[in-house]
């Protein structure tokens, strides 16, 4: 039982992170939450007997695919629109 | 000339792929069963692999993981390829943000346990989850840390295309020695060894440790190419 319990909220929590990627103008932000992503569903791999895929997830999901993002970030814009181009030029990773 | 004789190479493969390929019956129920029950038996008793999943990923089905390597050593040529023109300008880095002390400290003490890690999940591959595309991943992962941490913390690019290129060839010569020894590609030739062994499983040790060199020394290469892109 507690069992399903831990794996629902595993799943609303990767639900709500998604769902947090989409709207977030912020790139940054937005990418930090697709790494949570990964992180979640490393832990449900983990729960359903994959292990195999579960080490795959954390290594290629959570570090490599996050940190190629940041990069791109970092070579692009970091916001989603151009309003807000001040802060743009104020943020760290520029 | 050149178009000709390209034309006619073409046509020839053609013809005998489509000779080989006409054959096959698509579409048409050969397993009665499934073969489901022939892996898991066989597995244990014939291969003495602990690891179901590597025995099929490595022995079974070892065709198509060579094709899996082989798509993502084209998918690092191409994205190399593509970032080619600005690789000259050595010694510039894009450097996310400057790290801290404590940044670096700690990715020098976890850099040794990180490599120890992936090494162990890929020679372990028969035995315990993971194998040789995990374990070269998480390898990778820590020269990435390192490469963020140190901004003069370089990798030979020389050095990581051999290693990227032996590991590859001796994983098709070990497919062609199947051959000369049992009859089909990727057949196993050496012993089977004791079950929970570390020595057991014939090829798929030897296999899966050319593929964790392949695999870390190509996503170390994507990433060092990807740091040192800059405009």
């Amino acid at each position: 039982m507690i069992y399903l319990i831990l794996i629902f909220f595993l799943l609303i929590l990767m639900l709500g992170a998604a769902v947090y990627a989409v709207v977030q103008k912020d790139l940054l932000y937005a990418v930090i939450a697709t790494g949570v992503i990964s992180l979640v569903l490393t832990a449900i791999f983990y729960m359903l007997q994959a292990p195999d895929v579960a080490l795959t997830e954390a290594a290629i999901g959570v570090a490599l695919t996050t940190i190629i993002f940041l990069i791109t970030i970092r070579n692009t814009k970091r916001y989603e629109d151009d309003y807000n181009k001040k802060d743009n030029l104020k943020s760290p990773l520029k | 000339m050149k178009k000709f004789l390209v034309i006619l190479i073409l046509a020839v493969l053609g013809f005998h792929l489509f000779a080989a390929f006409s054959g096959l019956g698509f579409g048409v129920t050969r397993f009665e069963k499934g073969v489901k029950d022939f892996y898991l038996e066989k597995t244990v008793s014939e291969l003495h692999v602990a690891n179901t999943v590597t025995s099929i990923v490595v022995n079974f089905r070892g065709f198509d993981t060579l094709g899996e390597v082989t798509v993502l050593f084209l998918a690092v040529s191409a994205m190399g390829g593509i970032l080619y023109k600005r690789r000259h300008h050595a010694g510039d880095r894009s450097v996310l943000f400057s790290s801290s002390s404590i940044v670096r400290s700690g990715s020098k003490l976890l850099f040794p346990a990180i490599i120890l890690l992936g090494v162990y999940i890929f020679i372990h591959g028969h035995l315990s989850p993971g194998g040789g595309f995990q374990g070269g991943a998480i390898i990778a992962t820590g020269f990435l840390l390192m490469l963020i941490a140190y901004e003069n913390f370089s990798v030979s690019h020389n050095t990581l295309s051999y290693i990227e290129s032996f590991a590859g060839i001796f994983f098709v010569v070990i497919g062609l020695l199947g051959f000369m020894n049992g009859g089909t590609f990727l057949q196993n030739f050496l012993p089977a060894g004791i079950l929970n062994n570390l020595f057991s499983g014939g090829v798929i040790g030897i296999i899966y440790v050319m593929v964790g060199f392949k695999v870390a020394a190509e996503l170390t290469g994507l990433i060092y190419t990807i740091l040192h892109e800059k405009d």
